[in-house]
């Protein structure tokens, strides 16, 4: 039985017996709008166990006259478990989450912490052992094929066949989508079919090139023509395995100004895996996991405030005077200097009013999201050993 | 539809695959192409001419068919090269079903086995092996037939093996022995029993012997060699293509998805 999670304001809550799992809210602030917007495309069934929902039908009228129906979300995970044959443990060991229609989701985690696992059952390809997946209110193991035209996917490593050319690879996903019918040529294939590719072309910057094999092509290349795609069955939730592995920066962040554009206009969920903590800085919630289980979700700037400090590094030339002063304001420091004090952004202004000692250093330490995320997989392995 | 379209761009990969990997195919043609020219005129020379038989022709049919059926099981491989490649992700995240993707990869890898076949005609037309125009027409079909029931063959040995490497160490063992008891170059009509048992089980001799019975049935003015009737391999060849069909699309899918 899957049910939503609730989410509260910096409610920190254990759930199992071995690790703390945080959950941070407030949760997604464009979930209203999406719900609406979800609405209009959405099939309308009902999620077992789903909270009623709070659709706006003003958005949606031809469901203005149906019942008020639990909204799904684009992804619920319920007690999933994988443990790979001949394994002595649990690849994916009992995570349960949700992801809202058009949600930019993250999951992040060191590597074997099960990222990959969940997101090869989500796709379908992998059973699980124990839980529940559905994707878009179908069951990735019941209702496979329906889970896969839901779906695109941009593999860790690419998946591209080097032999073919640009549009053959394209055309062979357009086929097995069932989206065109087979022909042996480019030029026997469907008008509408041809005037796609050009398009597609366009939008890849690539000319004539699309008709060349894509050994020939650059990285970034080969990741955008996979993500051209992963998009062309219209999927509602577009997994990204590591997809900038490998990818030298510029390109990275013309992956990613795509990405957005493609978000912006599909409203496509998307759920990230990645190594580079500044790219899941963007998605509207993450999920840590280390060992196959979940120890943290939340927004990225919710997980950085709860879970990495702040401080203020100040020095003095007397460094004596600082001291007793420090500790007279209730902060004693710690080593000789510069003295690190552990208060808040907010509070820093007022502490260091109250300083009368001439100061030399004065710096603040804001906390990164790779701050909170060592923190977070730290304290796992602490519970966990 | 959407399923038979499926299974048309998937075998239609593969070809495409083949005609532009140049080293695949000379090295498809290679082997065959060394036995039929060296080993037929070479058993020729020692024995056929004493025995009355053409053994050039006879070493000929043996090979073309060893080498389509095991061109085709071979062929399917490339599942398991798609999977180290990451590729086969591409086809098992799609909506098609896991039959048709076998299908379409059996029947690509038969269109990959026929240009070899048609190229060990050519050879064997120019090295003088007699071939009527009624034996090449006849052939077609048999190739087609041979090439699919190898690479169902080949499904369900490969339906189990997870890399590549393994593959290569387990193909000779599978391979090797049956070149023998399929009698490609050897006569296996008076084997010692545990050796006929063998032959018998062996999947590839149902072929040999089906395109020598096409070849001499239909080839005027050469001595025919003992074949089991061309009804038997054919009932032989159905009915274990359609059993390594079932078995190896199940295994293979299981093990897809219960890693």
């Amino acid at each position: 039985m899957i049910s939503p999670t609730t989410i509260n304001p910096r409610q920190i809550v254990g759930v199992t017996a071995h690790l703390p799992v945080i959950t941070i809210g407030p949760g997604n602030p464009r979930a209203g709008k999406r719900i609406r917007s979800a609405a209009s495309y959405l099939p309308r069934f009902l999620v077992p166990g789903g909270a009623p929902t709070t659709l706006d039908v003003s958005a949606a009228p031809a469901a203005a006259a149906l019942p008020p129906l639990p909204n799904p979300p684009a992804i619920a995970v319920d007690g999933l478990v994988k443990r790979y044959r001949k394994a002595d443990r649990n690849a994916v060991d009992g995570i349960s989450f949700q992801v809202g229609a058009g949600e930019f989701f993250a999951l992040l985690g060191p590597n074997g912490a099960g990222k990959t696992t969940t997101l090869s059952i989500l796709t379908t390809t992998l059973a699980p052992t124990e839980g529940r997946a559905l994707i878009d209110g179908f069951d990735v193991v019941a209702e496979a094929a329906t889970v896969r035209r839901r779906v695109g996917i941009i593999f860790q490593k690419p998946s591209l066949d080097k032999n073919l050319t640009g549009e053959e690879n394209v055309r062979f996903h357009a086929i097995l989508y069932g989206l065109y019918g087979y022909a042996p040529a480019f030029g026997l294939m469907a008008p509408a079919y041809r005037r796609q590719v050009a398009e597609w072309a366009e939008l890849l910057g690539l000319g004539r090139e699309i008709f060349d094999p894509v050994r020939t092509y650059s990285g970034g290349m080969l990741r955008k023509l996979e993500i051209v795609r992963s998009l062309i069955h219209r999927p509602r939730v577009l997994f990204l395995d590591e997809p900038t592995t490998g990818l030298d920066a510029p390109s990275r962040r013309a992956l990613w100004g795509y990405l957005r554009d493609v978000r912006r206009e599909h409203d496509t969920t998307i759920v990230l895996t990645s190594h580079y903590l500044e790219e899941a800085e963007q998605a509207d919630r993450i999920c840590v996991i280390d060992s196959g289980r979940i120890v943290a979700t939340g927004s990225p700037a919710d997980l950085t405030a709860a879970l990495a400090n702040e401080w203020l590094v100040v020095d003095a030339d007397d460094r004596a005077r600082l001291r007793e002063e420090l500790v007279r304001l209730g902060h004693p420091p710690s080593g000789d200097g510069p003295f690190r004090i552990e208060v808040g952004t907010r509070e820093a202004h007022a502490m260091l009013r109250s300083i009368e000692t001439p100061l030399t250093v004065v710096r603040t330490h804001a906390p990164s999201l790779e701050d909170a995320y060592l923190e977070i997989v730290s304290r796992a392995e602490l519970t966990d050993g | 539809m959407g399923e038979l379209s499926a299974i048309a761009v998937i075998a239609h990969r593969d070809f495409i695959k083949l005609l532009r990997d140049r080293l695949r195919l000379f090295s498809e043609l290679a082997f065959p192409l060394i036995l039929i020219l060296l080993l037929g005129p070479a058993l020729q020379a020692g024995f056929g001419s004493e025995g009355g038989f053409d053994l050039t022709a006879f070493v000929f049919t043996g090979v073309l068919a060893q080498t389509i059926w095991q061109s085709s099981a071979l062929g399917l491989i490339s599942l398991i090269a798609d999977r180290e490649e990451d590729f086969s992700q591409e086809m098992f995240v799609s909506p098609v079903s896991r039959y048709s993707i076998v299908a379409g990869k059996i029947i690509g890898e038969s269109l990959v086995a026929l240009p070899t076949g048609l190229g060990i005609m050519i050879v064997g037309f120019l090295i003088g092996v007699p071939l009527s125009p009624l034996v090449i027409v006849a052939m077609i079909p048999v190739a087609l037939l041979i090439a699919v029931y190898g690479g169902a063959f080949g499904l369900l040995i490969l339906s189990n093996i997870s890399s590549q490497r393994t593959v290569a160490q387990v193909f000779p063992f599978v391979m090797l022995p049956q070149f023998f008891l399929a009698g490609v170059f050897n006569p296996i009509h008076d084997l010692p029993l545990p050796l006929a048992v063998l032959s018998a089980l062996s999947p590839m001799r149902y072929a040999v012997e089906l395109a020598r019975n096409v070849y001499y049935g239909l080839q005027p003015g050469l001595p025919a060699p003992d074949v089991t009737a061309a009804s038997v391999n054919v009932s032989v060849m159905v009915v274990s293509f359609l059993a390594f069909m079932a078995i190896g699309t199940v295994l293979f899918v299981r093990a897809e998805r219960n890693r």
